[in-house]
């Protein structure tokens, strides 16, 4: 099927950025109560640059979920904060590389709503 | 006995194929499909005698309350019920919403307590827990085992006479288990008399005989949608002493006897509790459902059924990795069947299936708080009615060894 493409499935099975990290600045868990997904987002500021220094997910998800996870901690890394709180859906979605359907699309934007989440605390915070 | 070949040909869906496919469709608990039988009752409103309700002197609307009325009866007989406590409703969430609004205030005081279990759907929770928070009675919650069977002797110590209101289902949407509600509702109403015991019926009335004075339960609450009826239906059975006691739940038109600038004689039950224009329709296509299921016969379903239960449970079982909910036993397991997949996500299982058609249901299936509780995370759902067979069950599992060939 068209949906599990080979490197989503390569992400799902080898998952890039999975795991916790020491001294995170912000920590959040998400559930998307529809399909039971949970995930564990933190993040590391470079407070002068404003950039995410380091990231890092972990949780429960579908291979979706989990992929989406994988590609866009990879691709937020090193972007400054307001960049990535520009990130929209096609974002994802042409980082995921497949066609979903409607009812997969939040299992993609979750990740995203996280980590934008999780900048924003830090703002909040002042840690950003 | 049930000829699923004969039974199909009366549900015009199996006709379509989706890429060349059929469809084999396996979340009845979720809504069921619909014989032609409704489809032509609904079309019968519409074509032959579309008019409201109650009001009118001519042959149109005469047509329309005979046949909106002649459903109540249909699902008062189904139900060994009578037909003024029927009220009909939206779906069981709003019946249930409905003793919620009507019965409680007035009843339950912050000194009380209201009782439901860990295995409800969330209409059948949610109404009971928040209105805790608004009139600050204690919102108990008894729990089943890991296989989602309950202890009746737990129950003991749960009601006591503050206990105003058990509200349990009949079957668990999510774990299939068939609770003993006459034995349940005899040993709460040997405690205490006075409580309101609801039962949400939502699985049961559709596949298996349900007699609610057997029961001795004091309401009863299903839903039209899931059993092959239109969906926008919902019926709450309730003694009628109860409905009579009750204020209404909704104000408005056709629940009203005489309306003075300050004053408001209100219909008699049921119609008390129907305000403004109902689904007449919706009635017009439940009634020809219950017909139809009346045909068929409610235990020839339930037998049909629970040989499709054991088959499957022993055919999932023999799938490595694959775990099953609720009880081993298909006696008191109705033919909805959760599991999970050792380190596959069911959304992953679910559109696999959905490759061959196979339509499951995955997530919490509206019991948060049971999954919670079990500890088991969002689950795969097969479930199964009169159209489903054994070749069903077999396509299901060679989806599932497909899945994890992919995923595992």
């Amino acid at each position: 099927m068209d949906l599990y493409r080979q490197n989503i499935l390569e992400h799902y099975k080898h998952p890039h950025n999975f795991g916790h990290m020491q001294n995170a600045d912000v920590v959040k868990t998400f559930f998307n109560s529809a399909c039971g997904d949970k995930i564990i987002m933190e993040l590391k500021f470079e407070k002068k640059s404003g950039i995410v220094e380091n990231i890092s997910f972990s949780g429960e998800g579908c291979a979706i979920s989990q992929a989406s996870a994988s590609l866009l901690t990879d691709e937020v890394k090193g972007k400054s904060v307001e960049a990535v709180l520009k990130f929209q859906t096609q974002h994802v979605l042409k980082l995921l590389n497949t066609a979903l359907t409607p009812s997969r699309m939040k299992c993609a934007l979750l990740p995203l709503e996280a980590i934008q989440k999780c900048i924003l605390e830090g703002k909040t915070k002042k840690m950003v | 006995m049930i000829h699923v070949n004969k039974i199909k040909h009366d549900f015009p869906i199996f006709k379509r194929k989706i890429h060349g496919k059929p469809i084999v469709y396996l979340d009845s608990t979720a809504t069921a499909l619909k014989p032609q039988c409704v489809i032509n009752a609904v079309h019968t409103y519409y074509k032959k005698c579309t008019a409201n309700v109650f009001r009118g002197i001519y042959t149109l609307s005469e047509e329309a309350t005979a046949g909106y009325e002649k459903a109540r009866s249909d699902v008062a007989s189904f139900i060994h019920g009578s037909p003024e406590e029927i009220v009909f409703t939206k779906n069981t969430s709003e019946s249930l919403n409905l003793i919620a609004y009507a019965w409680l205030p007035d009843h339950v005081g912050n000194h009380d307590t209201v009782l439901t279990t860990i295995m409800e759907h969330h209409s059948n929770f949610v109404p009971w827990q928040q209105m805790a928070k608004r009139i600050g009675y204690t919102f108990q919650v008894w729990n089943c085992d890991q296989e989602g069977i309950f202890s009746i002797t737990d129950l003991e110590k749960l009601i006591t006479k503050k206990t105003k209101l058990f509200a349990l289902t009949a079957v668990s949407n999510v774990v299939g288990t068939i609770n003993p509600i006459k034995k349940i509702t005899a040993m709460v109403k040997k405690i205490n008399p006075s409580c309101l015991v609801v039962i949400d019926a939502a699985q049961a009335v559709p596949h298996m005989p349900v007699d609610v004075r057997d029961w001795g339960a004091d309401a009863v609450a299903f839903s039209s949608h899931k059993m092959l009826g239109p969906s926008g239906m919902g019926v709450l059975w309730m003694k009628r002493e109860h409905l009579e006691s009750m204020k209404p739940f909704l104000y408005g038109g056709d629940m009203i006897k005489e309306v003075h600038i300050q004053e408001t004689v209100f219909h008699d039950v049921p119609h008390k509790f129907e305000a403004g224009t109902p689904f007449i329709e919706g009635a017009f296509g439940l009634g020809a459902a219950v017909g139809y299921l009346k045909n068929v016969g409610m235990a020839n379903v339930r037998s049909h059924e629970k040989e499709l239960t054991t088959y499957a449970l022993q055919k999932l079982k023999e799938l490595d990795g694959v775990s099953i909910c609720g009880p081993k036993n298909a006696e008191i397991h109705a033919g909805v069947i959760a599991f999970r997949m050792k380190g596959i996500h069911p959304h992953d299982i679910a559109q696999l299936l959905d490759e061959d058609n196979i339509c499951v249901r995955v997530g919490f299936h509206c019991a948060m708080p049971l999954h919670e509780y079990l500890g088991i995370g969002p689950t795969v759902r097969a479930s199964f009615n009169i159209y489903n067979d054994k070749y069903d069950v077999d396509t299901l599992v060679q989806g599932l060894k497909k899945v994890k060939k992919m995923l595992g």
